[in-house]
Parts: C-alpha cells; structure tokens; sequence
C-alpha cells in the first residue's frame, strides 16, 4: 500500500512521517502537494503537523478549504485510514472531517513536552495493536491545542467511543494538572463516527524510534498500514 | 454597488479567552485595574453587490463558510455603501 503525506505550505513534520514510515516501516510513502484534486492512488492519508499558512485565520482554516481536502474527505468517505497530527487535527476538525475545534490553550503558551496518554479504543484502525487502557507516552508541540465542543456534542463523542486518547499522569488518571491546554475531558485524540478519520494533538511520529527517547507511537502506524492491507 | 462590511469575530460566551486574560494581567502590570478584557478579531471586506441585502446575504455566507468557526464564534456584520 501507499501513504499519501499531504503538505501544505507551512507543513513541517512531513518528512518526519514520511523516515517513520518508509524508513522505520519500510512502507511506501509519498509527499502530496496541497493542489493535487486526486488521492485516488492511495490507501492512507497522513495530514502532518506545521503552521499550514501561518495559522492565519485559525489554525488549520485555509488549509482545511484547499482542493486537495475534498480528495482526502473521498478518501474518507470510501472508508481508509485518514490520520491528521497536531495542525493535521485542526486541519480536520475546520474541514468539518471531525468534530469539535482546537482552540488556544488555556495558558497561551507554545508548549512542548512529553505527555501521557491512555488508549481508549483500541477499536479503530489506528490503535488496534495496542491494549485499551494501555498508557503511552508521546510528545505535544501546540499553541492551540485546547479541545472544545459544547455539552451535548461532547457527550455524544464519548458515548460514540470517539475519544482515542486522553491526556493522563504516568499511572492513567486523566487529572486536570496533566491536562496540557485545558482540553475538555483532558481530550488528546478523538475519531470520526466510523472510526476511519483520527486526529491526535501529540505527535506519534516523534515517538517512533527508541534513541529518540519513545516509540510508543509506532504501534498507530503500524495497525494503519495492517487496516489498510484488508 | 460597492459596499464595505466590517466582520467582527467574537469568541462564544462563557469560553475562555486567554488572549484577553494575558492583556488584563498585562495591563494590571502596568497599574490599570481592569473588570474584563475580551479579544475579538476585524475584517474590513470590500465588496460589489446589486444591494445591501445582497452584500449582506454574501458577506453571512464568507462568515458561516470561511470567516467565523460556529463552534466557537459568533459573529456580527456591520455594512455601508462606500460609493
């Protein structure tokens, strides 16, 4: 299978994803410029993290209304694997392709750290090598990073098990001293309905190779490229 | 027609607004005792249209579409004819 990595202007973990997964993973992956209107080649999308047209407007606005968003909502549609890091999360909730929106964290503070998050479906293509409840540790690097929706919608995401990760202490309480942006429900990833779309504000990619410290998120690449192959 | 809209962007009421909460802090710094300090953000949009109704019913559609994040914002439209 291939990978599509989508870049925008102003994309700038790009190539990080694409060492993890043609170097680390050995998978074929490829970049793909923000004005190609077809993905029809690939089985994944990864919309990586960066300051996609220096967060004019709201992170992740302009970006998410260029042509090649409308390839990655078919791809969607048809039900592949479609993975949005950090900008590629608000890149995704501005689309309209997940709910909710990232907003400025609750200190406005660029914050980049290691953090901890809790596994809490393992039912989607993107965690189902890993064990619910299972905690891992990834880095954030976000300003606007604070996961909002209102109180209806919010239940709604937890009553869909749409909620995949959520920031915890070493020993998996989800308590508010953690919570690096004052996200609702301390809210690190959430999925769409069918599982198929996942935005994540930590970055995976940054956690995949042991001599950099972690690489508890290789396994998220790993169990979309094996969804991907059925 | 030409008309200019001036869009202003605010955050929901009741969400948090550290962009505002910063600049109070700063200004308390300075000595200036402040209730409340709220960011919001301004566009000043030309645009040609057959009537103000007409401007209007565009410039709501830039908002709803691109402008303004329903989940979080409202936002109101200020129009005049400029020539």
């Amino acid at each position: 299978m291939t990978v599509a990595i989508i870049q925008f202007g102003g994309s700038n973990c790009d190539n990080d994803v694409l060492h993890v997964l043609q170097d680390v993973l050995g998978i074929d992956a490829e970049l793909v410029w923000y004005k190609e209107e077809k993905l029809d080649e690939y089985e994944a999308a990864v919309i990586p993290g960066g300051f996609s047209y220096g967060d004019y407007l709201r992170s992740g606005a302009i970006a998410s209304r260029t042509p090649i968003m409308d390839a990655v909502r078919k791809l969607a549609d048809d039900g592949k694997p479609v993975m949005g890091i950090c900008n590629g999360f608000q890149i995704l909730t501005e689309s309209g392709l997940l709910d909710g929106a990232l907003t400025t964290n609750s200190y406005p503070k660029f914050k980049c750290e290691w953090s901890y998050l809790r596994v809490e479906n393992t039912n989607t293509p993107f965690t189902s090598m890993y064990d619910e409840g299972q905690i891992i540790r990834i880095p954030i690097a976000h300003k606007d990073g604070k996961f909002y929706h209102d109180d209806a919608s919010l239940q709604q995401l937890e009553e869909n098990n749409q909620v995949v990760f959520r920031y915890v202490d070493e020993n998996g309480k989800p308590t508010e001293a953690v919570n690096p942006n004052g996200s609702r429900n301390n809210i690190a990833g959430i999925t769409n309905k069918t599982g198929n779309v996942l935005g994540m504000m930590p970055h995976p990619e940054r956690a995949s190779e042991t001599i950099i410290g972690s690489d508890d998120g290789l396994l998220m690449f790993k169990s979309m490229i094996e969804s991907g192959r059925k | 027609m030409l008309y200019e809209a001036e869009v202003t962007i605010n955050l929901k009421a009741g969400m948090l607004d550290p962009e505002g909460t910063t600049i109070k802090r700063a200004l308390g710094h300075l000595g200036y005792n402040t209730e409340s300090v709220k960011s919001t953000k301004r566009y000043v949009i030309e645009l040609k249209a057959e009537s103000e109704e007409n401007a209007r019913d565009l410039v709501d559609q830039m908002c709803q579409k691109l402008i303004a994040n329903p989940i979080i914002h409202d936002y109101s439209i200020d129009l005049r004819e400029i020539e």
